[in-house]
């Protein structure tokens, strides 16, 4: 048996380890793009701000742990798949056959259709290469401007201002966050960076990215233009001078290196062809199988269920790549597993002050929900109820035990008689998690 | 043989002096804000609850570190947090349902039980037997329902 996976992310990784513990002499063919060993994108934050080195980013700290589980690394693109003759077509040319594949190619993230936003001051947060670049550039004191208040933007956020930039920030939401956090909770964040010296801009838009010279002279991106031309451009080593990022408002505000973090979409460019079927990301069953035979697909590229709302999408986050990798894993190899759904949950830490959120923290029909903000401590927290059972939350300012939302969610404990005590003081949630799901009459039946 | 710690919150007093053992050990300081077990305070019924990770087999902390951080001491029957390899991304405090590993913002990295090399200071400390490190023969999952139904009987 040949497994073939392609994309050495989490979601790759996690699989091949688990189709190892589940068939000891299968054929293991782990094909990623990258040059680095398989690594975290989720700790590039930490490398910008010089906590690890490259090598902390690597999914695996053992030096032989592919080897000594006979897991054989291919360093190759690929360019396409032929679901019918069961083959991948590699960017030198060369094909792999599989007898199960699964596809784990994770997210790229979108390139803003805005004027300039190619030039070399440009950047994404997404590889270790991009990592490189922006170290080049983020140093003390430069002028950076942020392109998105998002998770992603958000984590980049702090990593950039710990290296001592002029931040700004631009987000075209109203608060920053917001498919995470609702306004109390997006604002106070906000407000948060703001008192820390950062710049954020909401309800804002860049319309473009204007090179030295074209800014200069006011226009024309002529010279811009002749530079690129010149090969002036991407890999320059003199210093590429500062670009003009210009917003609706009509702000303009000068930068030596923009990161773009506006969203990121599925790759799904090299299925073209290969019949599978795809939305947002790679349609799955509930095994992550795909519409083709013996194809399978976990992570960011794949719309897998969510646990909350039975909906398919793409989370694009670590900790459900991890479940869809091992899941998707577990069927390769002749398990029958269903998956239950993913929630949908973040953790962000915006120097310093730390937010969660958790499965339908916007709330639900019909449900209830509890409140309560303390702006000047920074602290706001949020249940959502369905009936006596929660079903998402989201905090600011809480560090401790915040699993237990998630612990809550997923086993839909009926929460009996804590709903209303929770209701009066969301805060007790850990008690009411101790009562509820550790031992279910200790309180309900003094209550 | 493999051991765990057992909580019987019937026996416990609220005295907190596992929290300012297990303080002691990890941070040097006794501080209970930054102790890995915890003990809750249902103060309508005036019980306490100490609570700490299991070590679950499940593992959902290993599981969701994205930097190989959490590691699972068989011989031990721990899972360990590695400060060293830790970045902070606090990804496993919200994997964890059972809510028992935490950021601590003092070290940038988060902290769980690790059952201190097989000697828990907190049952050490512990003066009523409320915490006890036994045989384990059951699994983590087995170790909560126990836990659950002996929370129940001390309630009754
Ligand atoms: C800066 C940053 C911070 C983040 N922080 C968090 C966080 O705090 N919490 C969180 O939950 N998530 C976070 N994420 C998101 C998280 O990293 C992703 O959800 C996760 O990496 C997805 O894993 P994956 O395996 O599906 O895809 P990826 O990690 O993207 O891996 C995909 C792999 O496929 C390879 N590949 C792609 N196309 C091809 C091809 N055609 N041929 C060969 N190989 C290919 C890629 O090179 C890569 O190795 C962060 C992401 C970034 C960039």
């Amino acid at each position: 048996m040949r497994y073939v996976i392609i994309g050495a992310g989490p979601a790759g990784v996690t699989a091949a380890e688990t189709l190892r513990g589940e068939d000891p002499n299968g054929e293991i063919i782990l094909v990623g793009e990258e040059p680095e060993p398989p690594y975290s994108r989720m700790a590039i934050p930490y490398l910008l701000v010089e906590k690890i080195g490259e090598a902390g980013t690597y999914l695996r700290k053992q030096d032989d742990f592919y080897r000594s589980r006979a897991i054989e690394l291919v360093q190759q693109r690929v360019t396409a798949l032929d679901t019918a003759a069961q083959g991948l077509s590699l960017a030198d040319g060369s094909t792999l056959a599989y007898d199960r594949l699964l596809i784990a190619t994770g997210a790229t993230p979108v390139r803003p259709p805005i004027d300039g936003i190619d030039s070399p001051q440009v950047s994404t947060c997404w590889t270790l290469a991009d990592a490189r670049r922006i170290v080049e550039s983020a140093q003390p004191g430069s002028e950076v401007v942020l392109m998105g208040a998002g998770f992603i933007g958000c984590i980049i956020l702090e990593a950039l201002a710990m290296r001592e930039v002029k931040l700004t920030v631009v987000e075209m939401g109203d608060r920053m966050v917001p498919r995470m956090m609702n306004d109390k909770a997006g604002n106070l964040i906000k407000q948060w960076c703001i008192n820390k010296g950062v710049q954020v801009l909401t309800s804002a838009q860049v319309t473009a990215i204007r090179a030295p010279q074209a800014a200069a002279n006011n226009g024309g991106g002529l010279m811009g233009g002749i530079k690129k031309l010149f090969g002036g451009g991407e890999n320059a080593a003199e210093p590429a001078g500062k670009v003009t990022v210009e917003l609706k408002s009509g702000e303009k505000i000068a930068a030596d290196l923009v990161i773009s973090a506006t969203g990121v979409r599925s790759n799904l460019a090299f299925l073209q062809g290969s019949g599978i079927d795809t939305e947002q990301g790679i349609k799955v069953d509930r095994q992550l199988r795909t519409s083709a035979d013996n194809v399978w697909a976990a992570g960011d590229v794949a719309q897998g269920r969510d646990f909350s709302t039975g909906d398919y999408q793409v989370q694009a986050i670590q900790p459900t790549s991890v479940e869809h990798g091992k899941i998707a894993a577990l069927n390769m190899a002749g398990a029958s597993v269903e998956h239950r759904g993913s929630i949908n949950m973040n953790v962000l830490d915006t120097l310093g002050l730390i937010s969660s959120s958790f499965g339908l923290w916007m709330g639900v029909e019909d449900g209830d929900s509890v409140e309560r903000y303390w702006p000047e401590a920074f602290r706001y927290i949020c249940l959502q109820f369905r009936g006596d059972v929660l079903v998402g939350a989201s905090c600011v300012g809480m560090t401790q035990h915040i699993g237990v939302l998630r612990g809550l969610i997923q086993t839909e404990t009926p929460l009996g008689a804590w709903k209303q005590k929770l209701m009066e003081d969301p805060t007790r949630v850990m008690e009411a998690y101790l009562a509820s799901a550790q031992g279910a009459t200790l309180v309900g039946s003094r209550a | 043989m493999l051991k765990s710690l057992h909580i019987d919150p019937g026996k416990c007093t609220g005295c907190k002096q596992c929290e300012m053992a297990c303080s002691y050990e990890h941070e040097q300081s006794f501080n209970p804000s930054l102790s890995r077990i915890k003990v809750f305070d249902f103060h309508e019924q005036g019980r306490f609850v100490p609570y700490t990770c299991t070590q679950c087999t499940e593992a959902w902390c290993l599981q969701a570190c994205p930097v190989d951080a959490i590691s699972a001491n068989e011989s031990l029957g721990a899972k360990v947090v590695s400060a060293d390899l830790c970045v902070g991304c606090k990804v496993c405090t919200i994997a964890c349902p059972f809510g028992t590993i935490s950021y601590n913002p003092r070290s940038g990295v988060v902290s769980k039980c690790d059952l201190c090399d097989g000697s828990p200071k907190c049952a050490e400390a512990c003066p009523t037997g409320a915490i006890t490190f036994v045989d384990a023969s059951a699994t983590g999952l087995d170790k909560m329902r126990q836990w659950a139904q002996k929370t129940d009987t001390a309630a009754g």
